[in-house]
């Protein structure tokens, strides 16, 4: 009784709240994704280089999320809109997985398998697209899921900045010490996150099963 | 072998590690056109990495290798490795690529068209004994030890190389598998004519696919001679291999 009626007031705006939470995370993986993926695959060609860009994606995990929202705060162009603030911090803490699963994974593909292709003939684009990259899918989508999943979470920290998203209703129930509220927020946050994990586990379920389809050879 | 045109010459070729030691010295060695020569000698003798020179996985620190009236340092590489064919042992092939792929994949990489690509691996399949209805689409874990060799030479002939180089091809084959694929490849070698370089530590097969033995120890070249020779020379690091070999104790 009491938790429908709760639901039926705040319904429309769980649903508001949590589409701006998926938006803001969605936006925030694919950013991260556009930048770690490439960064992921130079770094394979400029070993020299890993160490140190590994080094500050990695430090970036460790600053406080509260802290990092804050730090942006009072950037130029960031700092006008709260969900740009939002998205940035978010991007750089998706970056950790996507860059280091990327450059793992590639490094890991059987060395004898890379010669070959170098043996053959490939050019480095060749070599890249055609082995590479589809025998290090697998671990690349799996630094996807990780990244998803962790800015699901820090997601709800957004709303100290007032970038909305379902942290909103856990702020504004640890305010009113509503613990209806903070249920509100957490919850479908949980499911959300439970959701895009179960979603690139399939596809990455899907992707470890090479497809031997000649159709798709060229 | 002196009137025979080279196909391949190593002139003063000589390796060394970052530390010093010699891995190849002064190597001085002609193969000919047309025939197989076969780089006989145990782990470690620089057998290998003499046969990667002439793909340019590895390059000489001294010296200089001729591939076809060039040295391979003014070949273009990618140019120079898809005009020469390269089979490993089994784990060469893609995993992620179907037999078929795994075939046709020097074309696809050299751009020809999907038509031609499909009508010269149907060709390349029967050229290895494979049914091509049977083993097209299976990945290679789906193959046998033999069957994955098969589509290893078969992909190594796909844009008929005039050099084809082979790594210990049947290193990893149970002794029947292994005499079937010697027997195959002899009778597909003597057909096609190509001139192919074999890195084995196996006298016999050797001698049954090659009408050249070189035999290396520690980075040099102790013996060349035409394979019938081969057995009765009266070298002494040639007598000293056979003889291990007979003994059964040549442990590569």
């Amino acid at each position: 009784m009491l938790i429908s009626g709760f639901v039926a007031e705040h319904g429309f705006e769980i649903a508001e709240l949590t589409f701006e939470h998926l938006w803001l995370t969605a936006s925030a993986v694919l950013l991260a994704s556009a930048i770690g993926i490439p960064t992921g695959i130079w770094l394979t060609r400029h070993a020299r280089w890993a160490k140190p860009v590994l080094g500050v994606v990695n430090v970036i995990q460790t600053i406080p999320s509260l802290a990092l929202f804050g730090f942006l705060l009072p950037l130029p162009w960031l700092g006008e809109r709260a969900a740009r603030i939002a998205i940035a911090a978010l991007t750089a803490y998706a970056l950790l997985p996507i860059v280091r699963n990327t450059y793992v994974g590639i490094r890991s593909v059987d060395p004898t398998v890379v010669e070959v292709a170098i043996a053959l003939g490939m050019t480095d684009r060749q070599r890249l697209w055609k082995v590479e990259l589809p025998l290090a899918a697998g671990v690349i989508l799996a630094g996807l899921r990780t990244a998803t999943v962790l800015a699901v979470g820090i997601a709800t920290i957004a709303a100290a900045v007032g970038a909305g998203g379902l942290g909103e209703l856990i702020f504004r129930g640890v305010a009113s010490v509503d613990n209806r509220l903070v249920l509100a927020g957490a919850v479908p946050s949980a499911l959300l996150a439970i959701a895009a994990d179960t979603l690139l586990g399939w596809i990455e379920h899907r992707l470890q099963r090479p497809s031997a389809d000649p159709g798709s050879n060229l | 072998m002196e009137n025979e045109p080279q196909a391949i010459s190593f002139e003063h070729v000589a390796l060394r590690t970052l530390d010093g030691r010699a891995i190849l010295e002064d190597i001085e060695l002609q193969i000919p056109c047309g025939a197989t020569t076969a780089l006989l000698g145990r782990s470690g003798s620089g057998k290998t990495t003499l046969l990667r020179m002439v793909n340019r996985l590895s390059e000489p620190g001294s010296g200089r290798v001729i591939v076809g009236g060039k040295p391979t340092a003014e070949w273009d590489p990618i140019q120079l490795r898809r005009s020469i064919g390269y089979v490993i042992q089994e784990t060469g092939l893609f995993p992620h690529f179907s037999a078929e792929r795994n075939i046709g994949v020097v074309l696809e990489i050299e751009g020809r068209p999907r038509s031609e690509i499909s009508r010269r691996v149907r060709e390349l399949f029967s050229l290895v004994g494979l049914d091509y209805e049977t083993f097209a689409r299976r990945l290679p874990h789906q193959l046998s030890g033999g069957q994955r060799q098969r589509v290893g030479l078969a992909r190594a002939l796909a844009a008929d190389p005039w050099v084809l180089l082979m790594d210990e091809p049947f290193g990893a084959l149970d002794p029947l598998s292994r005499a079937e694929m010697q027997d195959m490849l002899r009778e597909l070698l003597l057909r096609l004519q190509k001139t192919v370089l074999l890195v084995t530590h196996d006298l016999n097969e050797a001698l049954y696919l090659a009408s050249h033995v070189v035999l290396l120890e520690a980075g040099r070249i102790v013996a060349a001679l035409p394979s019938a020779e081969f057995s009765r020379s009266n070298l002494p690091a040639v007598q000293a291999y056979v003889n291990a070999v007979r003994r059964g104790a040549a442990k590569c």
